[in-house]
């Protein structure tokens, strides 16, 4: 924040060096610009963010079925009827088993992904693409990968063809809760699309480590390997985790594709945005309780943001970066 | 250890290190031919059973190649009848090239606006865009489909495109890299007589390209993989992009396996081009901004 306002300070310089021009025309001349400039994406801004927001919220409070101008003030019934709602409270049970998951599991195989690759000497980028590259896959053809081959239920599936070999029963990885096969899909199928993404983001972090700290740390006697990645790795990488843990938190908060086409059939493992698209989209269209849905939710990311923040240091590591 | 000699120390330690290196990079590279391996399973996946029989597919014993190609598949998914996947293609194409573009064009404008033209209520605004940054856009998608319904945009190439022009999140970023725009260049632009507009065109952004590019792939991957809003606004099979065709295969009556993974290999391959050819970009611009979307 500090740097906007002394950009803003030190914004009128270059008209002093322009002096021939009149001050006044000058001035209106930038206001006009201004406008020109940041005018489109704000209306825009308007029109198809905060009109949405507000519609949202004001439809939270109406008896709104099948209709988007609704008559009926049901004050907070509809808060009432999602919190109270065995569906939804479900959902947020299943973003906290995701993120539990997910969370750590992709900080982890991220960075050892990222250690790996930057200790190559040859082959470096050809290593680097390979993990890289699920990144331009999308959430949909990596969950039909997933569910039709390599998870298949039926004893073609690559995963129960393997486990066959060991004379291992075929297992129901999605068509069953009990055990709860289905979080081992959901989990790898993210994992394997999104790992790669941090990986680069941590090896960028690696890079920028200074060699002289491995150097002094080696001269004082530690022993390369885990010592040093415990005492000077990790502790340099601080920022950068905390940044890609709160990354992974909200994208898991808004998990959809994969849970929608993974388990779109299922009344289990259902994330938060796909109860409120069954709701507002699904047979009821009842725009009054998805609303209030998405109210609740965006406070709930909103404060799990901010908690995280304050208690990783979110800001500060960001600004010493 | 540190007891010893510090002449005994020198003359241990290179050798110590090449040895270690020289095992240790075997290891390095099983373990990272190893973790590759895993990693392009799906892919090998994907060209198996695009290029397979059904009955090869789902035959008693694995197969790990077809034993005859089958290059006739790569046509299936066009003749088939059930999902136009021809026009759900053309329907991504459109969608993703004009997000990137639009994108691009109103995001890096207002980014320019805030991080260089004086206006005395600039911070305000810059505020308001910050503020978006808090609402995550997925969990909008119930508000904005009540907006764009009423709009009667359902269904249309204005409902699919145009509501995620305004990305706070992009906006910032190009602020953020205009922030740290050299100067100079600009103020030798006012010498020559040009305005904002004439600066920004003629200097800044053909100076800018790399940022450009970078922000283009990122946006243009983003575009062609959303599902959430294509599916929502996609009610009638015709607005469909190729994204929400292929989740149509997996809930449809009969599996056609060599069809759907033959698709998905279809709908893979322009980013998988696009990725291997502009990855530098991509890199350098993650690395920079730290962001997907």
């Amino acid at each position: 924040m500090s740097t906007t306002t002394t950009r803003g300070v030190a914004q009128p310089a270059p008209a002093k060096v322009s002096r021939p021009r009149p001050r006044r025309s000058l001035r209106a001349s930038s206001t006009f610009n201004f406008w020109l400039f940041t005018g489109p994406f704000l209306i825009g801004l308007i029109i198809f963010v905060f009109v949405p927001i507000g519609w949202s919220i004001w439809l939270s409070f109406f008896e709104a079925r099948f209709t988007v101008t609704p008559s009926e003030f049901v004050g907070f019934d509809n808060y009432q009827q999602i919190l109270t709602d065995a569906n939804f409270r479900n959902s947020l049970v299943t973003f906290t088993v995701f993120a539990a998951f997910i969370v750590p599991a992709t900080w982890a195989l991220s960075l050892g992904l990222a250690l790996l690759v930057n200790r190559l000497r040859f082959m470096r980028a050809f290593f680097r693409s390979v993990f890289f590259l699920p990144t331009a896959v999308s959430y949909v053809a990596a969950a039909l990968i997933w569910k039709m081959s390599l998870f298949n239920g039926v004893r073609f599936g690559l995963a129960n063809t393997v486990l066959g070999w060991f004379g291992v029963d075929n297992i129901a990885w999605l068509a069953n809760p009990d055990p709860p096969w289905y979080w081992l899909v959901i989990v790898t199928v993210r994992l394997w699309l999104q790992s790669g993404f941090y990986m680069i983001l941590f090896i960028a972090a690696l890079q920028n480590i200074p060699r002289e700290l491995y150097e002094a740390a080696s001269i004082d006697g530690a022993k390369p390997g885990w010592q040093t990645f415990r005492h000077i790795t990790l502790p340099q990488l601080r920022a950068t985790s905390t940044a890609v843990i709160l990354l992974l938190l909200v994208a898991a908060y808004q998990a959809f594709d994969e849970f929608f086409n993974l388990l779109g059939k299922a009344t289990w493992g259902q994330p938060p945005l796909v109860e409120l698209y069954k709701m507002a989209l699904g047979q009821n269209q009842n725009y009054g309780a998805g609303s209030a849905g998405a109210v609740v939710l965006t406070l709930l990311i909103c404060v799990v943001t901010l908690l995280q923040g304050k208690i990783m240091g979110f800001g500060r590591g960001e600004e010493s970066k | 250890m540190t007891t010893t000699a510090p002449g005994i120390t020198k003359a241990t330690k290179p050798a110590k290190a090449r040895r270690g290196g020289v095992m240790g990079s075997t290891g390095l590279y099983i373990a990272t031919g190893v973790a590759a391996l895993l990693f392009l399973i799906p892919f090998y996946l994907i060209v198996r059973n695009a290029l397979m029989t059904d009955p090869e597919i789902t035959g008693e014993t694995w197969k790990w190649f077809p034993t005859s190609i089958q290059w006739g598949n790569i046509t299936e998914p066009f003749d088939d009848v059930t999902v136009d996947f021809a026009q759900s293609l053309w329907n991504s194409v459109v969608v993703a090239v004009l997000h990137t573009a639009g994108i691009l064009l109103v995001c890096s404008m207002a980014g320019y606006g805030l991080a260089r033209i004086p206006y005395k209520h600039a911070n305000t605004v810059f505020y308001a865009v910050l503020v978006t940054l808090m609402v995550p856009t997925a969990v909008t998608f119930v508000p904005s489909f009540v907006l764009v319904s009423s709009l009667g945009w359902v269904d249309s190439y204005r409902g699919l495109i145009i509501p995620g022009l305004f990305s706070g999140f992009t906006c910032f970023l190009f602020r953020q890299y205009f922030l740290g725009f050299p100067k100079e260049l600009e103020e030798a632009a006012r010498v020559d007589g040009l305005g904002y507009w004439g600066a920004y065109w003629r200097i800044v952004v053909p100076n800018s390209l790399n940022f450009f590019a970078a922000i283009a792939t990122i946006t243009f991957i983003n575009g062609w993989n959303a599902f959430l809003w294509p599916l929502v606004i996609g009610q009638d099979p015709s607005a469909w992009t190729v994204q929400v065709a292929l989740s149509s295969y997996m809930t449809n009556q009969t599996v056609n396996y060599h069809l759907i993974f033959m698709a998905t290999a279809i709908s893979i391959l322009p980013l998988v081009l696009v990725f291997l050819f502009l990855q530098r970009w991509l890199v350098q611009g993650i690395a920079q901004t730290g962001i997907k979307g």
